[in-house]
């Protein structure tokens, strides 16, 4: 059967360091299936003009054609350069609750993402996407230094 | 016509003698001319009904249409007032679905284009000349024009045009052109027509003018008085940035100050009565006794019932059809479920919000009272007389200040954002029945724009008086073609509604949070 691992990566340098480590577990196990998740992070609670909601699908698409063109194409052609079965995932929402959801849909084994990219006073009152995602994912979490 | 111009240009030629005589004589010019070529449409919006002395037949035309909407739907405003909250919070959106607009966003995105000075300014007329009394009828009216809101923002979404880039319009205007289509009945395209003429002109009375007339006058009441167009320049300049200029930034930090704001008034209202706990029960006992009896009022109970009725429509816009406009980008694969959302509206807008600053007048003690009779105690203007003589947003002003002496300097800044964020929302409807007259491109879109803005500047020039006379009528116009269009049309909001129900009942339709 195969394993399917969902790796969680944010465009920035530290969420390679997850693609890496999910790369080599990859590896290890032998057959294996990498998710390549990227959350655009999202609210349906947000407040927004009448404008930004006639325009909103059409922005929502738009959204979702640059993270895949400039984050997950890349990341899933790399991977599947190197030989690792790859597939990229596109969602909206809150960062640790999309991943999580994405594991039950497609009944992951675990979820690798690194250690956050946030920081400053949001992190303190909200706390991280990872810190938040560790504590309510439903799959074992490994977080990459 | 013709005449008033010519006098009007005299008396401009004359005036220039001096900077202050020519500020004031613009004033009175903007305002004589205002008022002659208005006058005769507010006189037919405002009509009595006939063997009644003042009950306006537009707003007996949309409380009997909010009744009619309450009965054919079997009190839907009630029975599903718990599913409403749960597909605002979510409940039922499909998590693939995520990213798109949610009934929470349209909800809020058509709350703060209705909550605003009807609520702080509308209140305290409707309560000022019918006394506590007015809030019952007012409570009555938000209760029912749920069920008009249900109608109307079920079709907004049922007939939006979803355009090949991805974006949507919605609206009276396309349901009653295709809607009517649809039934083969003729006369759709007319109504919209009609509808599109009556938005722009609400637009720029409602939506526009009487917004920046009472945002001067709120900076005035904190800053001392000076010309209304200076007041009308700076609001028609950031304005102008925000519409034509793109700078989105400034709407955005309204929409997220204007939550804000509003919770933060129904949080000193709550305050206030928490405080006056003693006397709420007593509060509720003016408001019940004087819906039947007027308790003093001029034109006891009928007085009370036309000043809550009419404060009403003009708060929640119930029937209007403005709202169709807001709530049509959600995403949805039901246009049901928007109706329930919207029935939300008039609740949150008029039962409580509205409630809350009638309250709040009733207790503060401002409205006088006769220690003999226990009657109000009427002034020769036929108004309750008040403490310090207020009237209107002053009003609701010195009965917070009477509680919490600071908060006057709050309600300022808050009449001033709400005022606005509605005529940025205003001026999308506005906008959106332009170009479906004149066709969708960017120098129409300008014409638009540069004219909304224009009237910014004639809106707080101009005195109250013919500034909010034109903004009921042009506002209340809007529901002659909306509501014959929704009587023809209910019953496909039937069909939609029975098909959603069973579906629900079966099981068929599932929530995706547990």
């Amino acid at each position: 059967m195969t394993v399917k691992l969902v790796v969680g990566i944010d465009g920035h340098e530290t969420g390679s360091r997850a693609l890496d480590y999910g790369k080599r577990m990859a590896g290890l196990i032998g057959d294996c299936e990498l998710l390549v998740a990227y959350i655009i992070e999202w609210s349906p609670y947000s407040f927004q003009t009448q404008e930004e909601n006639a325009e909103r699908h059409k922005r929502r698409e738009e959204e979702i054609a640059t993270a895949k063109e400039r984050i997950i194409d890349p990341a899933v052609k790399a991977l599947v350069d190197a030989g690792v079965k790859a597939r990229g995932i596109v969602r909206h929402g809150n960062v640790a609750d999309a991943l999580d959801a994405i594991c039950v849909a497609e009944k992951a084994d675990q979820i690798i993402v690194s250690r956050s990219s946030e920081g400053g006073i949001a992190k303190r009152i909200f706390g991280s996407s990872t810190a938040n995602l560790v504590m309510g994912a439903s799959v074992p979490v490994t977080v990459v230094g | 016509m013709k005449n008033i111009l010519k006098t009007s240009l005299i008396a401009g030629v004359f005036s220039a003698v001096s900077g202050t005589a020519l500020a004031e004589s613009l004033d009175a010019q903007v305002n004589a001319v205002f008022a002659s070529i208005t006058s005769p449409f507010v006189d037919f919006m405002f009509a009595p009904v006939p063997f009644t002395e003042n009950f306006p037949w537009i707003v007996m035309w949309l409380v009997v249409a909010a009744a009619v909407f309450t009965l054919y739907f079997g009190f839907v405003q009630f029975r599903f007032f718990k599913h409403a909250i749960s597909l605002v919070k979510g409940d039922y959106s499909d998590p693939n679905d995520a990213g798109e607009v949610s009934h929470f966003q349209a909800l809020a995105t058509a709350l703060s284009g209705t909550v605003g000075l009807g609520n702080i300014a509308g209140v305290a007329v409707a309560v000022g000349i019918g006394g506590p009394g007015a809030t019952f009828w007012m409570i009555i009216a938000g209760l029912m024009g749920m069920a008009a809101k249900f109608t109307e923002c079920t079709l907004g979404v049922k007939y939006r045009n979803e355009y090949d880039d991805g974006t949507v319009s919605g609206g009276p205007m396309y349901y009653l052109s295709k809607g009517f289509k649809e039934l083969g009945l003729p006369g759709g395209k007319f109504l919209a027509i009609l509808f599109s003429v009556f938005c722009i002109l609400g637009a720029l009375g409602g939506g526009n003018m009487f917004q920046a007339n009472q945002a001067h006058a709120q900076i005035v009441g904190v800053v001392g008085d000076f010309p209304g167009w200076i007041t009308g320049i700076v609001f028609a300049a950031i304005v102008f940035i925000v519409i034509v200029g793109g700078v989105k930034s400034i709407a955005r930090v309204t929409e997220k100050v204007v939550p804000f704001m509003g919770v933060m008034y129904v949080g000193a209202a709550l305050i206030i009565l928490a405080v006056n706990y003693d006397q709420i029960a007593w509060a509720f006992g003016q408001i019940f006794g004087g819906a039947f009896t007027g308790l003093g009022v001029a034109g006891g109970f009928v007085g009370a019932l036309i000043q809550g009725f009419k404060r009403a429509a003009f708060s929640n816009e119930a029937g209007i059809g403005s709202a169709a406009i807001a709530h049509s980008a959600v995403k949805t694969k039901e246009p049901i479920t928007e109706g329930f959302v919207s029935l939300l509206e008039p609740f949150i807008d008029t039962v409580v919000i509205c409630t809350m600053t009638a309250l709040v007048i009733t207790i503060s003690g401002q409205l006088m009272v006769d220690p003999e009779t226990g009657l109000y105690m009427v002034n020769e203007a036929g108004k309750i007389a008040t403490i310090g003589n207020t009237s209107g947003v002053s009003l609701t002003s010195a009965a917070f200040g009477s509680a919490i002496s600071w908060f006057p300097f709050v309600l300022a800044i808050a009449v001033v954002l709400f005022a606005f964020s509605t005529m940025i929302s205003w001026s999308y409807y506005g906008l959106k029945a332009w170009t479906y007259l004149f066709g969708e491109g960017k120098r129409t879109e300008l014409v638009f724009k540069a004219i909304f803005c224009l009237f910014i500047i004639v809106g707080a020039s101009a005195s109250l008086g013919p500034v909010i006379d034109f903004s009921d009528a042009a506002l209340f116009a809007m529901a002659i073609p909306n509501v014959i269009g929704l009587y023809f049309l209910m019953k496909v909001v039937k069909a939609e509604f029975n098909s959603y129900v069973s579906r629900l009942e079966s099981g068929e339709i599932k929530k995706f949070k547990a």
